[in-house]
């Protein structure tokens, strides 16, 4: 379980981009961190597993605080942080299956990872986790060559390989095509359930928020706003988070003028019938 | 409203006595610092007639009467420029490393900024003499000179590409609980090395032709050769070896940018 307990950051710039959250995720939790540009989201989630140093506050990993470890405590609980990028963050020189495998490296030894010599239990976890995201064709691709969905597919695999108990996810879809940001989406919460993982997903599409995620939490200038079952996300909702806008989406096509009403539909009922 | 229709791009000084008045400081300068270098049209004559001697040395080129010399000079010179670019390869990684502020702390940075910015400022020939006298004539110093030499320049220029890496990669690997020497594996060295190898290599050829520069300072090599030949006026076998260094410069220069197209 992850507790966040007044978390504060202020960056040297002066912005103060959380202003004392407090936040708690159990076991097998699917969380979405929604809110508006500039909210904060990204600080708290690189807060979690501490790529940013957080100025004050607690988070507690099973009662552990992470924000008093030394380094190479710090390097021992990240391993168990699975981090999944917006912009995949591969290494672009290196191979799918180097990307993946160097999910391994705070389990494996300098020189053995300097070599590639990792052992054979983690290579065939490898093969079989680039199997289950899809990839299996392109083991040896250099990650470059790759389209962005097949990017996120190894980002994935990548950070699955640590053997999370926490996976922290910073908008995977905001640079892939609906359709595709579904795929990953369901992909994703698969895993998530499939290894019983705490995950953390920062997300600006709401719609996918709200289909995949257990729990919603509204950051808004660095502060929670909103906190509830995805269920009860709706657009009194967002407008609490987002601030005042026009919610409806209405039907274009639309050729008679009798009654506006049934011809607006609100984001969240969008394809529905 | 008139739309207004001329544009002017607005000067970098604004203040119009201080734009052209630096512009009549810079050339009151130049014309003192002209009259300053006393041109000896006499000199400049007998200069000639020796440059004539020297050309015509270039034309009738004698390698065989110190042919054993030179040949000596040239697996000298060799020889330096190969065990100093491989030291050099070495040696320059460590200190990029720590020279790049987005990888070590402020006081590491600090040591190896300050370490380069004392090997970069002396120039080859100046360090060559500076080693001459610390270790004696011959090749010794002339492979210390060499190898800082490319330290300063490599160190540099990696440690620059180094900063301009993208942060992303770095910060992916440290997220998985890698340690900093894995970092730099698998984070950074990915997106350097190319540009690694052809800095080394680009380097090796600049190598060569100071280490012909050098040897007239004394620090070995087919330049220590030369200047003998010239002190002695033997102007022949100059042209000699003056016209080795050309076809060893031009024979470096095509292997080097041959093998780094290939790399890059
Ligand atoms: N490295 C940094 N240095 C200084 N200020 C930063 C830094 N990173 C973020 N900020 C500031 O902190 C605030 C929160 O940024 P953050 O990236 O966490 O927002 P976000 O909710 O993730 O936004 P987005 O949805 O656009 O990704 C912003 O005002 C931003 O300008
Ligand atoms: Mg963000």
């Amino acid at each position: 379980m992850i507790e966040i307990r007044d978390l504060k950051k202020k960056y040297p710039s002066g912005q103060e981009a959380l202003k004392g959250v407090n936040l708690e995720v159990h076991n097998n939790e699917v969380i979405a961190l929604i809110g508006p540009s500039g909210a904060g989201k990204s600080t708290l989630i690189r807060c979690i597993n501490r790529l940013v140093e957080p100025t004050s506050g607690q988070v507690l990993i099973d009662g552990k605080d992470i924000t008093s470890l030394n380094t190479s405590e710090l390097r021992k609980q990240r391993k168990k942080i699975g981090m999944i990028f917006q912009e995949y963050a591969l290494v672009d020189r290196l191979t799918v299956m180097e990307n993946v495998l160097s999910g391994r490296l705070g389990y494996t030894g300098f020189w053995k990872s300097l070599f590639r010599k990792f052992p054979s239990e983690d290579i065939s976890k490898a093969y079989a986790l680039l199997e289950r995201v899809g990839l299996s064709d392109y083991v040896d691709s250099r990650a470059d060559q790759l389209s962005g969905g097949q990017r996120q597919r190894v980002g994935i695999a990548r950070a699955l390989m640590q053997d999370p108990t926490l996976l922290l996810v910073d908008e995977p879809t905001a640079s892939l095509d609906p359709k595709t940001s579904r795929q990953v989406m369901r992909l994703i919460i698969e895993l998530v359930q499939e290894h019983k993982l705490a995950c953390i997903i920062n997300i600006h599409d709401v719609i996918l928020a709200k289909q995949f995620a257990q729990r919603i939490i509204g950051l808004q200038a660095g502060q929670v706003v909103y906190e509830g079952k995805s269920d009860d996300l709706d657009t009194n909702v967002l407008t609490k988070i987002y601030g005042e806008e026009d919610w409806n989406v209405k039907k274009k096509d639309s050729n008679s003028d009798d009654s506006e009403e049934d011809d607006a539909q609100d984001i969240f009922s969008l394809g529905e019938k | 409203m008139e739309t207004q229709k001329t544009w002017k791009k607005k000067p970098r000084i604004k203040n119009v006595f201080l734009r052209y008045g630096l512009l009549v400081l810079i050339l009151a300068y130049l014309i003192i610092a002209g009259s300053e270098i006393n041109i000896d049209p006499a000199r400049i004559a007998k200069g000639w007639s020796r440059m004539g001697s020297l050309f015509s040395g270039f034309f009738h080129p004698d390698f065989s009467s110190r042919g054993k010399y030179i040949v000596i000079g040239v697996f000298e010179s060799l020889t330096m420029t190969i065990l100093s670019s491989l030291l050099s390869t070495f040696l320059s990684i460590p200190i990029a490393l720590g020279s790049s502020r987005n990888l070590v702390p402020k006081w590491v940075y600090l040591i190896c900024r300050t370490l380069l910015m004392l090997i970069r400022s002396f120039h080859a020939v100046v360090m060559g003499i500076i080693f001459v006298i610390m270790f004696g004539y011959g090749p010794f110093a002339g492979v210390i000179t060499l190898m800082l030499n490319s330290i300063g320049f490599i160190g540099k220029l990696l440690a620059e590409d180094i900063e301009n890496i993208s942060s992303e990669q770095i910060e992916a690997i440290k997220a998985t609980g890698a340690n900093w020497f894995q970092v730099v594996a698998y984070g950074v060295w990915p997106q350097i090395s190319t540009r690694f190898i052809g800095l080394s290599i680009y380097r090796a050829d600049i190598s060569f032709r100071q280490s012909t520069v050098i040897g007239i300072v004394g620090a070995g090599g087919i330049g220590t050769v030369l200047n003998t030949a010239m002190n002695r006026y033997d102007y022949n076998t100059a042209g000699a070896i003056l016209l080795v260094i050309i076809v060893l410069v031009l024979v470096t220069e095509y292997i080097s940018s041959n093998v780094r197209r290939r790399i890059v």
